[in-house]
């Protein structure tokens, strides 16, 4: 066990000592991200502008109760801070100020809203003694380059719609029982849901705060993010990527070195020596991570939430991403070899993780292929963390990460022990 | 003297190549050992298998009595190895690096500082300990090579190469290293293309070509198996073609072998030529002769009494070649 230690704090220490892969690993992220900042027009050291003032476009076509109720929610004192709502008619308009950068996005409420939620007689089936007819969804229409004023505002409308749904589950299992019941008839179900609705509308109307982390758990006020809470995690995740395929490489490098095989024949095992470069990546990544995060929170005045599970999740995040390096480095035969795939997937991994565009705009497919960096779950455990989650709020993605560096880590060991760690 | 290495038939093939074919010897305690053979002989093969680190394809070895194939790492425990090329870290200083391969051997603590004082003061690198190695001469950093090999004082070390490419001062410093290291009792198995350093540092040569060992005994058993003969080496113009000078001596009478020496690389055409003859005064004046017939001049002569050389030459046909 000892050795392992002795051969992952050699590697950290060459690393720490090798320039060009510090530049990499801590000034190239915070570059990114002071430029990602001030082109967002977000970045001001120590003010407490965050992400404030999010411009929305209304349009609410729904004669109904809820389609008044959201965009009450959206004009609420509570998110007067965080939005800056616009009521229009038109939804062309809308989506033509989404494209034209004018707005983050545009909910489009559609006419009819109201009435799929709360169950009406018109759409009560006689024989089979239920409800029936389509929910009538809403539309966000949204600004890719502004993926998390988008998260924002998606944040709200799911909010909204999980507590309309719950009302018209409610609604429809309420009433079905009482026409089933025999307590009031086929004809009497309209009134019957329009007073359950306006009733729950009430009750939808007392808990208007409806918060752009509602989702996460209880909360009492509004949180505040600065938007470099999003892009110094997205920054530092991408060069992850990096730091740990790198690591990778670091042993077919020994190998070409000499310094592997040397390993080889003194006493010490295959395992050990496998095991001490693992553990070698790993502590660099979640040094590089802790830095990044320690000192953005120094100088950007940043607000990463509660240490405890941001410490948890670095840990998972970097387990994640050392599990990628150890496979790139088993299935390469090269150093080379490593340093492309590896700028590669570290490139792949951005995108599709969300460090550059939001992934819930992308088809399906790439959305579930984004489940496959570590990044996706990384990002989107530190924005948990950074809007007010705890760390109940992050098990999921530090569950995910710690399986998916399970996984790789089998598998690239397994490589290891058929090609061998050196030609034998 | 008792039994430090016992090799048995080893064989190494790597897929239809083989690469050692079934090589058997020994080493005594206390004893310098070298396998002498030009480049891609089998010589580094066999290094890496005595050293755990290849597989045999067949045969096995025994270090101390314990074997490198069922035994790998109390065999380990007893044997150094030097590599042929550099294998250290260039971004650690000195003692880093010798801290870090003490380590990787078990060693801590103060036993650890005082060893690798005691390598830095073998090494003369003592004043440039805390220096990194990346910022040294290709001589400073084989010396830091050597160094890690003997941190744990092995009774048996293996020294694959260890002059190539450095510069005479610190070849001599390197070979006097081995002689010192070995009269303090170490074992040494020394593997090299050096005709020269086989011969001032070994007691016992074993001459391997192509992965067989050719020839095996001490110098004067190898040489005499050449017989009386001498050695002429010629050294023509640049722009002489050494080829044509080979054919035309090997028609004069007297002359048992002659051949182009020291081929640098394939393609690359070296401007000696070796000649094996019983009396080399009898065929100077017929060997000026040829020269002149075919306008080829002769700068330099050399005359050599038999020597492990002559003793490759004269087992394969061929020069030691660099």
């Amino acid at each position: 066990m000892k050795k392992l230690f002795i051969i992952a704090l050699k590697d950290v220490r060459i690393t720490f000592r090798d320039r060009a892969a510090l530049i990499f690993m801590l000034l190239a992220p915070f570059i990114l991200t002071l430029a990602m900042g001030l082109v967002t027009g977000s970045f001001w050291i120590g003010s407490s502008s965050g992400i404030s003032d999010i411009p929305v476009v209304l349009v609410n076509q729904d004669s109904g109760q809820l389609g008044i109720e959201l965009v009450d929610v959206f004009k609420s004192e509570e998110l007067a801070g965080l939005l800056e709502p616009t009521e229009i008619s038109d939804p062309s308009q809308g989506r033509h100020l989404v494209d034209e950068d004018d707005a983050a996005a545009a909910v489009i409420i559609p006419a009819g809203f109201t009435d799929s939620i709360i169950p009406s007689a018109g759409s009560f089936n006689q024989q089979e003694q239920s409800f029936s007819g389509e929910v009538v969804k809403i539309e966000i229409y949204t600004n890719p380059l502004r993926p998390t004023s988008v998260g924002v505002v998606k944040a709200i409308v799911n909010e909204f719609i999980n507590r309309a749904e719950v009302v018209r589950i409610g609604g429809i299992t309420a009433i079905t029982q009482l026409l089933a019941s025999g307590l009031i008839t086929p004809q009497d179900a309209q009134k019957a849901g329009e007073l359950f609705g306006e009733e729950q509308g009430r009750i939808l109307e007392k808990g208007t705060s409806i918060l752009i982390k509602t989702t996460l758990g209880e909360i009492q006020e509004p949180v505040k993010v600065n938007v470099l809470s999003i892009l110094a995690p997205s920054m530092a995740l991408l060069f992850l990527m990096f730091t740990t395929t790198n690591g990778g490489r670091s042993i077919l490098s020994e190998r070409a070195m000499g310094t592997l095989p040397r390993m080889l024949v003194a006493p010490t095992s295959t395992s050990q020596v496998l095991g001490g470069k693992a553990i070698g990546i790993y502590l660099a990544g979640v040094a590089q991570v802790g830095i990044l995060i320690f000192a953005s929170a120094l100088l950007f005045q940043l607000r990463w939430g509660d240490p405890l599970a941001v410490a948890v999740l670095i840990l998972a995040t970097v387990f994640g991403a050392s599990g990628w390096g150890m496979l790139v480095a088993a299935v390469c035969r090269t150093p080379g070899q490593v340093a492309s795939i590896g700028t590669a997937l570290m490139l792949t991994f951005g995108i599709l993780g969300g460090s550059f565009l939001d992934v819930e705009s992308m088809p399906p497919l790439v959305q579930a292929m984004s489940r496959l960096t570590p990044n996706s779950w990384g990002l989107d455990g530190f924005t948990t963390l950074a809007l007010g989650g705890s760390l109940t709020d992050i098990l999921i993605n530090a569950l995910a990460l710690l399986v998916m560096g399970v996984v790789l880590f089998t598998i690239a060991v397994l490589i290891f022990n058929r090609k061998g760690l050196v030609e034998r | 003297m008792s039994t430090m290495l016992e090799v048995q038939n080893l064989v190494k093939k790597f897929g239809d190549f083989t690469a050692v074919n079934g090589i058997s010897f020994d080493i005594k305690e206390g004893e310098i050992f070298s396998l002498l053979g030009p480049n891609g002989s089998g010589k580094t093969t066999t290094i890496s298998m005595l050293s755990t680190l290849y597989t045999p394809t067949s045969g096995d070895a025994t270090i101390g009595g314990h074997s490198v194939t069922r035994d790998a790492m109390a065999a380990r425990q007893i044997i150094g190895v030097v590599p042929q090329d550099i294998a250290l870290y260039e971004e650690l200083t000195a003692r880093e690096n010798l801290v870090f391969w003490g380590q990787m051997y078990g060693l801590s603590g103060k036993a650890l500082n005082s060893r690798i004082d005691e390598i830095l003061e073998q090494i003369e690198l003592a004043d440039k300990a805390k220096n990194r190695v990346k910022t040294f001469s290709g001589g400073m950093k084989r010396r830091v090579n050597i160094g890690v090999g003997l941190l744990h004082k092995p009774r048996l070390l293996f020294m694959d190469e260890p002059t190539v490419g450095i510069d005479p001062q610190s070849r001599r410093s390197i070979l006097d290293t081995v002689k010192d290291l070995n009269k303090q009792g170490m074992t040494v198995l020394y593997t090299t293309h050096y005709m020269e350093e086989a011969q001032e540092l070994s007691d016992r040569v074993g001459i391997i070509d192509h992965g067989d060992l050719i020839a095996l005994g001490t110098q004067d058993e190898l040489t005499h198996q050449v017989g009386q003969t001498d050695t002429l080496i010629l050294h023509i113009g640049e722009n002489d073609d050494p080829a044509t000078l080979v054919e035309a001596i090997r028609s004069i009478p007297g002359v048992k072998l002659a051949e182009t020496s020291l081929e640098s690389a394939p393609g690359q055409i070296d401007h000696t030529v070796s000649v094996i003859t019983p009396s080399a005064e009898e065929i100077l004046a017929p060997i000026v002769a040829k020269a002149s017939e075919h306008a080829i001049k002769i700068r330099s002569l050399d005359i050599q009494e038999p020597n492990l050389e002559a003793v490759f030459l004269h087992l394969t046909g061929r020069a030691l070649r660099d």
